[in-house]
């Protein structure tokens, strides 16, 4: 497994305000989880809402990575992805708040966030369902020599479904530009990975398509930027797809529904204290003496008065308008009925 | 100027210069490439296009139609063959759950005009190779589902699929690629991909159907004609959007109304034909909406029992005397 604890990162070698950027974006994913929480909990937000808390550093790290023209398809637990990309935290918020301000104008909710600027074609939520779409991007890359490569991020669930062995085999075959990022957050919502997959380490199941594959610490964000970057690069140059497994651990439950019966509490507790991302990345960047204690206070602060303004906003935005309810069914109009 | 054509050469006509319009047109599927086409549309258009326009692929139909979804939205116009519509299932999820919604759920930032090209049809090939599920599509909000009957209709409806930005599942169908009729020469010949047609006026009964079942309204309409019943024949060609208003105008004329389909008839394209016309011309009904379909059981293979499942033009002409009383 690859790690850069111990060792040296290519990645500590990015600029200071680079570095102190992944740390305010990993904040930032924090706090305007725990926000959205708080938001669910007063009645704000509705339906499901799955909280990237203790996977930051995998989308900080693989997006910081990513060229922006390069394209990304996520599962449902998507916030992250959003806010890794820069997309504005108040949009991300109305959003959640089903408002016509969101990033998609209220139609998607919290599982389908998406900006074609950004070519973030979409969280999506359908277990493993988007993985096809993420080889049919690698494709369109391929057949116009774009030099773009398609990630597509998934959960270890998604890789006991058969989509994901049927875009793994396509990938391979027409040796498409694809980074398969594995999410190993160890459990399928309630069910261990024990319990779903005959094989334990993701990684493994590249084996079977002939394709390169990593293992990663997903809790430290250098190491998930470090093994992107070579895996983009892999793609990039016309060698086919990359799988990367990052072993990381969701802090919280499922979704806000989920009492969490599987797993103890001490083994939550222990990762909160021994495998934090954010911490242990502040914790670096003191060690090596790239920052002080005040620099990461004061990008807590910044990102406190980011999270109420994202809240004030969604709070404060218009409902969708009733009379676009059918609008975007067809791209093209319908005349009969 | 127009040409009389196969069903079959109408759609190789409207790929080929949909191909030649436009680089970014290409096929998927399997065994369309070395094969020729399990049906022999694309023969040939392996040699003349090449390996990246025409590509054969796993027997993987979810992957492929998710490929052609990430392929469209990535800027290119896949055309996705599914071998029939039988294997469309192992695709459903990509279909309903993603090709249908992303225009929606995204609030129109983009859009995946996938065209999936498949086949129904039946011929003594059993339970799981006999079926017809344009139904199911036709319940999808954001899907376009064609199931043209004449050659004119398949190349039209192909080439504006091909070029227009919304995913339309293409139905066609094993026993009338052999069909022949008019397709005008024009190589920018387009249709809209909505409405039905009147290709048979009458006074005295409807009769609604698409695809094959088309010909057995058409056969059951001549036989008819012969004793002086005058059957209208209404070819719906489109089964999502519906053309409910062109029934209803036929239906305001003649009274009466017979509904044709090859599938089951339960919660099947019949049954929401019907209840639309109710609603819409309930006063102007003179008789109960009759339904012809196959028979609720899994294609039997035998020759005898199959056709006892499938509808004939018999038990159309059965049909419309039921409600002519």
């Amino acid at each position: 497994m690859t790690s850069t604890v111990g060792g040296r990162s290519p990645g500590l070698a990015l600029p200071k305000s680079e570095l102190l950027e992944m740390y305010r974006q990993m904040v930032l994913i924090r706090r305007f989880e725990e926000a959205a929480a708080e938001q669910y909990a007063l009645g704000k937000i509705a339906g499901f809402l799955h909280l990237y808390i203790g996977e930051e550093a995998v989308a900080v790290g693989a997006i910081r990575a990513m060229d922006p023209r390069d394209h990304l398809v996520t599962h449902y637990r998507d916030h992250g992805y959003a806010l890794a990309l820069g997309l504005d935290p108040g949009r991300c918020m109305a959003e959640l708040f089903g408002k016509s301000t969101g990033l998609v104008g209220g139609r998607g909710g919290s599982m389908h966030f998406a900006d074609a600027s950004k070519n973030f074609w979409g969280g999506y939520a359908i277990v493993s369902g988007h993985l096809p779409i993420a080889v049919g991007l690698g494709l369109a890359s391929q057949y116009q020599n774009e030099r773009r490569v398609a990630v597509a991020i998934f959960g270890d669930g998604a890789t006991n479904a058969g989509p994901f062995h049927e875009s793994m085999n396509l990938a391979a075959l027409w040796k498409l530009p694809v980074l398969f990022l594995c999410e190993n957050n160890l459990y399928g919502m309630g069910t261990a990975v024990e319990y779903a997959s005959a094989v334990r380490e993701m990684a493994k199941k590249a084996c079977a398509y002939d394709m390169p594959a990593e293992r990663v610490d997903g809790q430290d964000v250098l190491a998930v930027y470090d093994a992107t970057k070579v895996a983009l690069e892999h793609c990039r140059a016309g060698n086919g797809p990359f799988f990367i497994e990052a072993l990381t651990y969701r802090f919280r439950g499922h979704s806000m529904a989920d009492p969490e019966m599987y797993r103890s509490k001490e083994e939550v507790e222990e990762y909160r204290r021994q495998r934090d991302p954010i911490t242990l990345f502040r914790t670096r960047l003191t060690q090596e003496g790239i920052a002080k204690a005040a620099e990461f206070d004061e990008i807590d602060q910044e990102v406190e008065e980011v999270i109420t303004a994202a809240v004030r906003f969604a709070e404060e935005s218009p409902e969708p308008d009733p009379a676009t309810v059918m609008e975007h069914v067809y791209a093209e109009p319908v005349r009969v009925s | 100027m127009a040409r009389e054509i196969t069903y079959r050469d109408a759609l190789r006509e409207a790929l080929r210069e949909e191909m030649e319009r436009d680089e970014r047109v290409f096929l998927m599927g399997e065994d369309i490439g070395h094969y020729g086409g399990s049906y022999a549309v694309t023969r040939g258009f392996l040699e003349e296009f090449g390996p990246k326009r025409v590509r054969d692929t796993p027997i993987a139909e979810l992957g492929i139609v998710g490929a052609g979804i990430g392929a469209a939205i990535g800027g290119l116009r896949p055309v996705v063959e599914i071998m029939t519509i039988n294997f469309s299932l192992l695709a459903m999820d990509q279909i309903v759950n993603h090709l249908a919604k992303l225009h929606y759920m995204f609030n129109g930032q983009f859009t995946a005009p996938v065209v999936i090209r498949t086949a129904a049809g039946f011929g003594q090939l059993g339970a799981t190779h006999s079926q017809t599920f344009e139904g199911w599509y036709a319940h999808v909000p954001g899907l376009r589902v064609v199931m043209p009957a004449v050659p004119k209709d398949a190349k039209g409806f192909l080439k504006s699929a091909i070029r227009g930005n919304d995913p339309v599942i293409f139905i066609e169908h094993s026993l009338i690629y052999r069909n022949r009729g008019e397709v005008p020469d024009d190589e920018d010949f387009l249709l809209p991909l909505e409405g039905a047609e009147v290709r048979r006026e009458g006074t005295d009964v409807t009769i609604v159907s698409w695809s094959r079942g088309y010909y057995l309204a058409l056969g059951a309409a001549e036989e008819l004609a012969r004793e002086g019943i005058d059957c209208e024949v209404i070819d719906l060609r489109v089964l999502r959007p519906l053309d409910i208003d062109t029934v209803v105008r036929s239906v305001q004329k003649t009274n009466r109304l017979v509904v044709v389909e090859e599938g089951w008839r339960t919660l099947a394209m019949g049954a929401e034909i019907a209840a639309a016309v109710q609603e819409r011309a309930f006063d102007y009904l003179d008789a109960p909406i009759a339904r012809v379909g196959s028979l609720e059981v899994p294609m039997p293979y035998a020759r005898n029992l199959e056709r006892l499942v499938v509808p004939n033009k018999d038990r159309v002409v059965a049909a419309v005397r039921q409600v002519l009383y």
